[in-house]
């Protein structure tokens, strides 16, 4: 079943009256359960096209069906009420409220669901134990290494159970070793949880993880295909 | 949750949010504290009037107050006793003889007012006779004793058992003259007041007068609290619709305005201290805005609607303008309690403050309305002064609020 369906997609910013074409005719689908690697130099487009998905902007042209709801046509409200439900969120950096504990972080989202006390504190401890987080719940961001803190992002991204999570270049700020972590846990959700992953990267070590690599270039898809990724078991173990 | 995350982000910038509480502390501080001042001092002031000067309650015959005559008198008959008596909310009341005359001593003379008292019931109704600086209240002098005003007595030369001369007209308007003697000398916060009015025996200035036993031109009442006053005029006026019956809000007009006036000021400069608050506290939430764009970028792309951005600002805000706010209160309240029992001299910078009927020597104080009062009025600027940069927070579009680093 494909989870995202996109066709014909163009976005054009407006620079100082020259149109700049971020997205030039992209068409894509991507199934439930992928882990696939959107991958491109800086300036490529990778940050647009994820935000266009994720429901942050609107495309000037072209359509964009998550679940065959066509996101494109939603109103701002509308449309904040879908990251809320369908999309799980992480960023390069800014991912967390620096005055709320990981746990917290974690929690607020489902308290934006109505998700009640009980049942979100729960579901934050398990998951921030998931991403091995489990004696660091009650730190706040400020006392978090980088990649704790990229760690806890996927926690927050995966509490609201979205249809996919988009990471737009979620290991940029990190050293390898975080970076192997990182997306060994993020491989370990995706095929224990079947959760759909989504991120764009530009770090080769980062697209050895992905089962499936998409490159743009100036806003167009250059290749995509099916790989093989390296075996988990290279990685680090988990910290 | 809302209310947590505001609170707390009060303290990621202390020095910032510390500037702009202590700020909102001073400014608060000061409004509360000339708040009490002015209401300290015009209430001081409206006291005096009723316990030294005109009581809460006054009645005269519809005339006497524009005429003056000696002839616009009323009877104090069986009616007017048992109205009186009825009431409740009286205190106690005490009649008058009233008369101008000349007084004149061996140096010189001066035009006074002539008040007959009868003292058992006058030191009931009036405070004057703990204002003597000299001398007792009408007692220790045989015939015809006199009290006057420190500043009367400065003016004719006199002292203690000094003798006067008093010329006034009798009911029917023959000159007469009368030596009285200086019983006693007093002063109060109203050097006019002091420059004018004697005491005597209203049984001496009957005689003088040649005025029946039944007449009388003035009686005083006092009251069991401020406030019950107009309740007991309109009580009164119905027992006895041919008297003039007014409260001191219609015998002192000035007094009255004055209180009303000084309102107004204090709301104005209050007003004035809160717009300059609130313009600081715009400022400081702009800066707290620009400075956390991508964080807000994210709440609202991981699906924060914009009533609980809005409301989060609003809270921060809020939480701002009330610890300052609170806090400038409790200070205020602190050396307002202390400045009650110690008093506020201001006879070194205002010299001529007594001349115009206030005291020197002021006693702040504050009601609890007036505290709650500028308490609603700072959580009502902190409401609106979050307005403007929430409006800004939620009107940034998250995609480029994420791409601002
Ligand atoms: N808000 C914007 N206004 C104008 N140009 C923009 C804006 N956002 C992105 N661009 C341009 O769009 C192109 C693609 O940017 P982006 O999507 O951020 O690429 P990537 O994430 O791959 O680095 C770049 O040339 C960038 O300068
Ligand atoms: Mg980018």
């Amino acid at each position: 079943m494909n989870v995202l369906e996109i066709q014909h997609l163009v976005k054009e910013y407006t620079d100082a009256d020259t149109p700049v074409r971020a997205i030039d005719g992209i068409s894509l689908t991507v199934a439930a359960g992928e882990f696939t690697a959107i991958v491109g130099p800086s300036g490529s487009g990778k940050t647009s096209l994820l935000n266009m998905i994720g429901g942050l902007d609107t495309p000037t042209s072209g359509t964009i069906h998550v679940q065959q709801q066509n996101i494109t046509q939603l109103t701002a409200a509308q449309r904040i009420d879908f990251r809320r439900n369908h999309i799980g969120f992480v960023f390069q950096s800014y991912n967390l409220i620096p005055v709320l504990t990981a746990i917290e972080n974690v929690a607020l989202i489902l308290q934006l669901q109505g998700v009640s006390k009980k049942e979100r504190q729960q579901r934050a401890v398990e998951l921030l134990t998931a991403v091995g987080l489990q004696d660091r719940i009650h730190s706040r961001p400020a006392n978090l290494s980088g990649g704790q803190q990229q760690r806890v992002a996927v926690a927050r991204a995966l509490a609201s159970r979205p249809t996919f999570v988009l990471a737009d270049e979620p290991t940029a700020n990190l050293d390898s070793k975080a970076t192997e972590n990182l997306l060994q846990i993020m491989q370990q959700l995706n095929k224990e949880e079947g959760t759909t992953f989504i991120f764009s990267t530009h770090d080769q070590r980062v697209i050895n993880k992905a089962r499936r690599i998409i490159t743009v270039e100036d806003g167009k898809i250059h290749t995509d295909e099916q790989v093989v990724p390296d075996s988990a078991t290279t990685l680090a173990p988990m910290v | 949750m809302i209310w947590s995350i505001a609170w707390r982000n009060i303290w990621r910038n202390k020095t910032r949010s510390l500037v702009i509480i202590t700020a909102i502390t001073l400014g608060i501080f000061a409004g509360v504290f000339i708040i009490a001042f002015l209401y300290g001092w015009v209430q001081q002031r409206i006291d005096a009037v009723i316990q030294t000067e005109v009581s809460h309650i006054q009645l005269h015959h519809p005339a006497y107050l524009s005429s003056q005559e000696l002839t616009d008198y009323m009877v104090l008959n069986d009616t007017l006793q048992k109205a009186l008596a009825q009431q409740t909310a009286i205190q106690h009341h005490t009649t008058r003889l009233l008369s101008s005359g000349m007084i004149a001593s061996a140096e010189t003379k001066a035009g006074v007012q002539l008040i007959g008292v009868v003292p058992e019931t006058e030191i009931a109704v009036t405070n004057l006779h703990t204002h003597l600086v000299a001398g007792t209240y009408l007692e220790g002098i045989k015939r015809n004793p006199i009290v006057i005003g420190q500043q009367l007595a400065k003016t004719l030369n006199v002292k203690l058992r000094s003798k006067l001369v008093i010329t006034l007209s009798e009911m029917d308007g023959t000159l007469t003259k009368a030596t009285f003697r200086v019983a006693g000398i007093y002063t109060t916060a109203n050097t006019a007041y002091d420059e004018t009015k004697v005491f005597v025996r209203q049984q001496d200035l009957r005689r003088l007068l040649k005025a029946p036993a039944s007449i009388t031109h003035e009686i005083a009442i006092l009251v069991h609290e401020n406030g019950v006053e107009d309740a007991v005029v309109q009580e009164l006026g119905t027992a006895m619709p041919t008297l003039d019956i007014a409260t001191w809000k219609t015998l002192m007009p000035e007094i009255q305005m004055m209180h009303e006036n000084m309102s107004v000021m204090t709301a104005v400069f209050v007003g004035i201290i809160l717009l300059a608050l609130g313009f600081g506290i715009v400022n400081t939430m702009l800066m707290v805005i620009l400075e956390r764009i991508p964080e807000i970028g994210m709440t609202m792309a991981i699906g924060m609607n914009t009533r609980s951005i809005f409301l989060m600002i609003l809270a921060e805000t809020l939480c701002l303008a009330m610890v300052g706010g609170l806090v400038g209160i409790l200070l205020a309240l602190v050396l307002i309690r202390f400045t009650q029992y110690t008093g506020i001299d201001l006879s070194l910078w205002a010299a001529g403050l007594q001349a115009t009927g206030f005291d020197t020597v002021i006693y702040p104080q504050i009601t609890l309305i007036e505290i709650l009062k500028v308490t609603c009025l700072v959580i009502l600027t902190g409401i609106l002064a979050a307005l403007y940069p929430a409006k800004k927070a939620i009107s940034l579009n998250p995609s480029e609020a994420l791409r601002t680093r």
